[in-house]
């Protein structure tokens, strides 16, 4: 046991692997646990039970579903690009991947500490629009380059509301590293609470970024059959799902990192935070984001392409440029 | 099926070369059934729209014309599935109209029953249809377990929940008892009392309401040049109803309203049907506080077809039904011709949404409130 | 300007809305059913294949041969022969077929019918290989069938 210890210790490449693969584990488990949640909780809210095959209430069924999806055929079609087709997916898992990397889910538990930890998470978070524009180019379907144009658009314009309205964080705490920022709101202050404004709007771009309802025009179900993923199957399908499960998990432990306190335990109370205890607090805040976006994506309709851009250009970056300005203003005066 | 050609089989203008032509094929999620509609795109922008149809063509008229008559009950109810009763009533009225036959008050206020449900429920169907075009999944499931109280009821009594086949030439083919007139008194109170929680989830919400308001406006002279009827019609603003202006069986005892809209947008259409649930909720109370006894089926010999022709109109969910039978002294039809609703709906659609984006054509479209196999019969 | 605001607010508001109804519904009871594992009680007037009735007192079908069911099916998915027995009077039941991948439902058989002899059945669950499992011959199932 001590060897093993002395190992990890000595050699950066052991942890390096370790945490590699802790990583993967971590981001495929995310996508069983909420593709399973995603179906129950549409399933009761339409009143009828969602998975109950396989298990106790369904719980293998997102097992199952990938064994499937493994079993079968990797299609491309005959006047795809080959080398971009195949490409797309892992284009789209790989950043994913690395963001994980970065978020601390408590105060020792975590892969990388960076002094710039919030500017890398939003760069890997921009990048799944390379993908899409990839995968819905290279696979020589009219539907599936109408998502991917949309979703052009649809992301570059939703960069500007999250990057404005975390800027008012950065602003009151002075640094981009996530665990001075979390230690900034230890104590009763949390940040939503002084910058609700900021969380609203975060949150609402945050689901336009990661293209879920009501702004999932990219892959519009009912306008343009399945959108920039109409021509993938098997696990090529099964990565996009597992990359989309995992860029709602990005944006919402952003969104607990720096609006909600991160790993701090409720009301400040020292008696329930710790470094195994921080794991459990910060969990529970991330899901219970999550499942509010669940939530949403099963209410409202879809908004219309133009709608979506006036919806971003007109309203969010507004009132996000006068929070900023109000935020510094005050940071500059107390 | 031979070749369905579209006229845009090359682009139209030389020097839009970057337009192109793009297929919402026969299986897609939001065409309501088997059509085709080739667009001519500009970018996100539909500059030609081409409606193909034929896909579920499946020769009604046709059979009408190889077997007598009293065998076409099962046709009827097939057309248009949706709302199937007003199909087997406009037929049994026909025949009766041409024969001459009475049909006894009980029959007359069961059927009208039996028609107001089932508009109730075609209405259920095809606003959920709209909404989940639109991108919202939960209120279809709400308005299908609505429909369920609805499909029960009428189980019970004519024993399909689909495609009825119920009504006969001289009266209906089985008389409603009290356990049925329970079941729809208890619907009523409950279908009643979902319609705040429709408002709250589907009619107030900005997102739907910016999707569908000034989409799709149609004005009145266009409507009235297409030959558009129900609430497609009604939603421009003219309160053209069968059961008014042209009254039918009972329905001059009952007092109900007919709904209109104002701007004749997709929003508008869609408040038509859903306070006319509501006007047709009154009409069932009514006729099951007035409903006679006697009989349900009269008594007929039987009927040749005399020479000659005889049409019967009625209002379907959907819009005006005609049925036009030329006779020819046989019992087996020498014509018979179906005009429905739909068909002169989806021809609007063409000139209204020339020009407008795809996801303001679905929405168009979904207001229309088609269903494919009714066009193609 | 005003308008800007007041629609941030009723739109706000409405969306909050729609979120509560949704809400109530998470937390109703569900309204299906897990066929096939539970199943809905069937409505005695729903419509399956129809079937000769056994009569109660003589344990025998009601038939009497007049092909009236055969004229009137619009389908043509009924076939009734029958022939003349010596000692017995009227026509002999032979052969009674329905090929129910024909028939539309119509329930016009049922109704020309004078003697009841042929009524639906409550059979839904009927999902077979080929078209053979669905000519039924009437007359073997009403007289193999004591249990009904």
């Amino acid at each position: 046991m001590d060897f093993i210890v002395d190992i990890i210790a000595k050699y950066s490449l052991v942890r390096m692997l370790i945490s590699f693969l802790l990583i993967i584990a971590i981001v495929m488990l995310n996508a069983i646990v909420m593709g399973y949640l995603e179906r129950k909780i549409c399933g009761r809210i339409q009143r009828r039970w969602g998975p109950m095959e396989v298990g106790f209430h369904g719980w293998m069924q997102m097992f199952l579903d990938g064994v499937k999806l493994l079993a079968k055929q990797l299609i491309v079609p005959r006047e795809a690009n080959p080398f971009l087709f195949r490409m797309a997916p892992l284009l789209c898992f790989t950043p994913v991947a690395m963001a994980f990397a970065v978020i601390p889910f408590s105060e020792s538990f975590y892969a990388m500490d960076l002094n710039i930890g919030l500017i890398y998470l939003l760069a890997m978070g921009s990048l799944n629009v390379f993908s899409i524009l990839i995968a819905g180019w290279s696979s020589n379907n009219k539907y599936s380059l109408f998502g991917a144009l949309r979703s052009v658009a649809q992301n570059v314009a939703y960069e500007i509301p999250i990057l404005l309205s975390l800027l008012a964080v950065v602003l009151v705490t002075t640094s981009f590293n996530f665990k001075e920022i979390v230690d900034y709101q230890s104590g009763l202050l949390s940040f939503w609470m002084c910058q609700p404004v900021a969380f609203i709007i975060f949150l609402i771009a945050g689901c336009a970024e990661t293209n879920r309802l009501p702004f999932d025009l990219p892959e519009a179900e009912s306008e343009l059959t399945a959108g920039y993923f109409t021509e993938y199957g098997g696990f090529s399908f099964g990565l996009f799902a597992i990359a989309e499960y995992g860029n709602l998990f990005i944006m919402s432990s952003v969104a607990t990192i720096m609006f909600l306190g991160g790993w701090n335990g409720p009301f400040g109370l020292d008696f329930y935070s710790g470094p195994i205890l921080g794991v459990f607090w910060f969990l529970l805040k991330v899901f219970i984001l999550m499942l509010i976006m669940i939530w949403v994506r099963w209410t409202y309709p879809r908004v219309r392409f133009d709608q979506l851009m006036n919806l971003s250009w007109k309203y969010l970056i507004p009132f996000s440029l006068i929070n900023l300005l109000i935020t510094a203003f005050i940071v500059k005066i107390i | 099926m031979g070749t369905l050609t579209t006229r845009f089989s090359t682009i139209q203008d030389p020097d839009e070369k970057h337009r192109f032509l793009l297929n919402m094929g026969p299986q897609h999620p939001c065409t309501h059934g088997v059509l085709r509609i080739v667009l001519e795109m500009d970018g996100e922008y539909a500059m030609g729209i081409d409606p193909i149809l034929g896909y579920g063509h499946r020769m009604h008229e046709k059979m009408a014309e190889c077997r007598p008559w009293s065998g076409f009950y099962p046709n009827t109810g097939r057309i248009d599935y949706g709302g199937a009763i007003p199909y087997n009533h406009g037929y049994c009225a026909l025949i009766e109209r041409m024969a001459g036959i009475e049909v006894p008050e009980r029959a007359e206020y069961i059927r009208v029953i039996t028609v107001e449900l089932n508009r109730i429920s075609s209405h259920f169907l095809g606003v959920g249809a709209y909404v989940i075009d639109l991108g919202a999944f939960t209120p279809i499931l709400y308005m299908f377990d609505d429909r369920e109280d609805i499909l029960d009821a009428l189980e019970d009594i004519t024993g399909s929940r689909l495609t009825y086949c119920h009504h006969r030439v001289g009266g209906v083919s089985k008389d409603i008892d009290d356990v049925f007139i329970r079941r729809t008194r208890a619907l009523i109170k409950t279908i009643r009392s979902r319609f705040d929680m429709y408002d709250r989830l589907v009619t107030g919400n900005i997102i739907f309401q910016k999707r569908t308001k000034d989409v799709g406006i149609i004005p009145v002279e266009m409507a009235r040049r297409y030959g558009a009827t129900g609430p497609v019609l009604r939603g421009s603003g003219i309160g053209f109803d069968i059961r008014k202006n042209e009254p039918y069986s009972v329905y001059p005892e009952f007092d109900f309203d007919i709904p209109t809209g104002e701007n004749g947008d997709a929003f508008d259409r869609y408040m038509v049907r859903m306070l006319e649930l509501e006007q047709s909720l009154r009409i069932i109370e009514q006729a099951l506080d007035k409903l006679p006894d006697g009989p349900v089926m009269a008594k007929v010999k039987r009927i040749k077809l005399q020479p000659g022709d005889c049409s019967f109109s009625v209002e379907a969910a959907r819009g005006m039904l005609t049925y036009y039978l030329v006779g020819d002294g046989t019992n087996v039809p020498y014509k018979l011709k179906i005009r429905v609703p739909s068909y002169s709906n989806l021809s609007l659609l063409e000139e209204l949404c020339k020009g407008s984006l795809i996801a303001d054509l679905v929405s168009a479209m979904g207001s229309l409130d088609l269903i494919i196999p009714e066009i193609d019969r | 300007m005003n308008h800007y605001f007041s629609e941030i607010f009723t739109g706000g508001k409405s969306l909050l809305d729609g979120l509560v109804v949704t809400f109530k519904a998470l937390i109703s009871p569900v309204v299906t059913v897990q066929y096939p594992r539970e199943k809905i009680d069937i409505s005695p007037n729903m419509r399956g294949h129809i079937d000769l009735v056994k009569d109660l007192e003589t344990g025998q079908h009601r038939c009497i041969v007049c092909g009236l069911c055969m004229k009137n099916c619009p389908c043509g998915a009924i076939v009734v022969k029958g022939e003349k027995q010596e000692g017995v009077k009227g026509k002999v039941l032979t052969i009674f077929n329905l090929d129910f991948s024909k028939c539309s439902l119509c329930g016009l058989c049922v109704e020309s019918c004078k003697k009841s002899a042929i009524d639906f059945s409550d059979e839904y669950e009927l999902a077979a290989f080929s078209r053979e499992a669905f000519h039924f011959d009437l007359l073997k199932r009403v007289q193999q069938d004591d249990t009904k």
